[in-house]
């Protein structure tokens, strides 16, 4: 008897289980932003108290100034980047044809400083390559995602969601374990949140400083114990791409704030 | 590329009170980490901030290592006359940062 009453137990807590598991739906989507507290909501919803319009501030001042060899500025090219910027960082990471993969708004000004300005690379959440992202995506503020539409973006995508639901680490935990099954609850104090990307370059009150996605994806990475992927890797944009899928339609907060 | 965020109302009447936001771009680094190679990374912090109103001091404030990076502060003073606000920031290595904004006050 008691027998049976464990199995009937287990049963039912599985089917509760696969109750809570799964996509998030549409309108039970939630941008970090809703789980934070009053005071860091303020600091970012007022541009003279959220510390991200700083580097906003220093984008805004490399985006005009002339590099490398050919001793161009973006906005040679592009002018004025509240028009030509607008809705840009919504799309990313976007399909290169040349590469023939998806790269991020990072990735892209680096080869934008290859091909047209004749410039090294910037550096990984170097001062400048941070500054530049985070005023190119400021552009796009309050315009809903809609990354992941182009149709030769469908592999990246399907790979980036196979990781997202891929156990790794000691720990052995999927990402969709935390964000998907447990986005209501709380570790070590903090709320999980359900990883909808709407605010990067974000400034982490914990870093005191600006980061990339890929920052917070490695930390994540090496929260389950295990190895994180370098900065750039394909591993880490196609996961970015599925992210951002998955936030359709959610309002971009560029700069945002997070504890 | 040190810059400052000020926030101070473009008008006021006079007597109000009113509140200004300072926000400066500073790594404010505690002088207590140390590198992976076992390194002090040597103490670069802003040592104190000024607010002029019209010329003469409103507000001071004195920093330490435990104060966060990019560092913001808030306070309060009566709007007597119209003129400028001017602050000063001055720190470790030499580091001197100056801003200002104007109040019109009615």
């Amino acid at each position: 008897m008691n027998r049976f009453r464990a199995i009937a137990m287990a049963a039912l807590l599985a089917a509760m289980a696969s109750l809570h598991a799964g996509e998030i739906s549409g309108e039970q989507r939630r941008s970090g932003y809703s789980f934070m507290g009053p005071d860091t909501r303020a600091m970012q919803d007022d541009d003279t108290s959220n510390p991200a319009m700083l580097f906003v501030l220093d984008g805004e001042a490399l985006w005009n100034k002339r590099t490398g060899s050919a001793e161009r500025a973006c906005a040679d090219c592009h002018g004025d980047a509240r028009e030509s910027m607008k809705g840009i960082a919504a799309r990313y990471p976007a399909f290169d044809k040349t590469l023939g993969r998806p790269v991020t708004i990072e990735q892209r000004i680096n080869l934008e400083r290859a091909r047209r300005q004749d410039a090294p690379p910037l550096a990984y959440e170097s001062r400048d390559l941070l500054a530049l992202s985070a005023f190119v995506a400021n552009q796009s503020r309050g315009m809903p995602v809609v990354a992941g539409d182009d149709p030769e973006l469908k592999p990246f995508l399907d790979k980036g969601r196979d990781l997202f639901m891929q156990r790794q680490g000691q720990l052995n935990l999927a990402c969709s374990n935390c964000h998907e099954d447990n986005w209501d609850r709380r570790l070590a104090g903090s709320p999980v949140t359900q990883a909808h990307p709407t605010g990067y370059p974000i400034y982490r009150l914990e870093w005191q400083s600006l980061g990339s996605l890929e920052r917070r994806l490695r930390s994540c990475i090496t929260g389950v114990r295990a190895q994180a992927f370098d900065y750039g890797a394909p591993e880490l944009v196609e996961l970015e791409l599925y992210l951002m899928s998955r936030a359709r339609g959610m309002k971009l907060e560029t700069p945002a704030v997070r504890p | 590329m040190a810059s400052a965020l000020i926030n101070v109302p473009r008008k006021a009447k006079r007597g109000d009170i009113i509140e200004i936001k300072t926000l400066m771009s500073h790594i404010m680094e505690t002088g207590y980490r140390h590198t992976a190679a076992g390194d002090l990374v040597p103490r670069d912090i802003i040592t104190s901030f000024i607010c002029r109103y019209n010329g003469s001091e409103i507000f001071r404030a004195d920093f330490f290592p435990a104060i966060a990076a990019n560092p913001f502060m808030s306070f309060f003073t009566v709007a007597k006359e119209s003129g400028k606000l001017e602050f000063e920031w001055i720190g470790d290595n030499g580091f001197s940062s100056t801003a200002s904004a104007s109040i019109t006050v009615e």
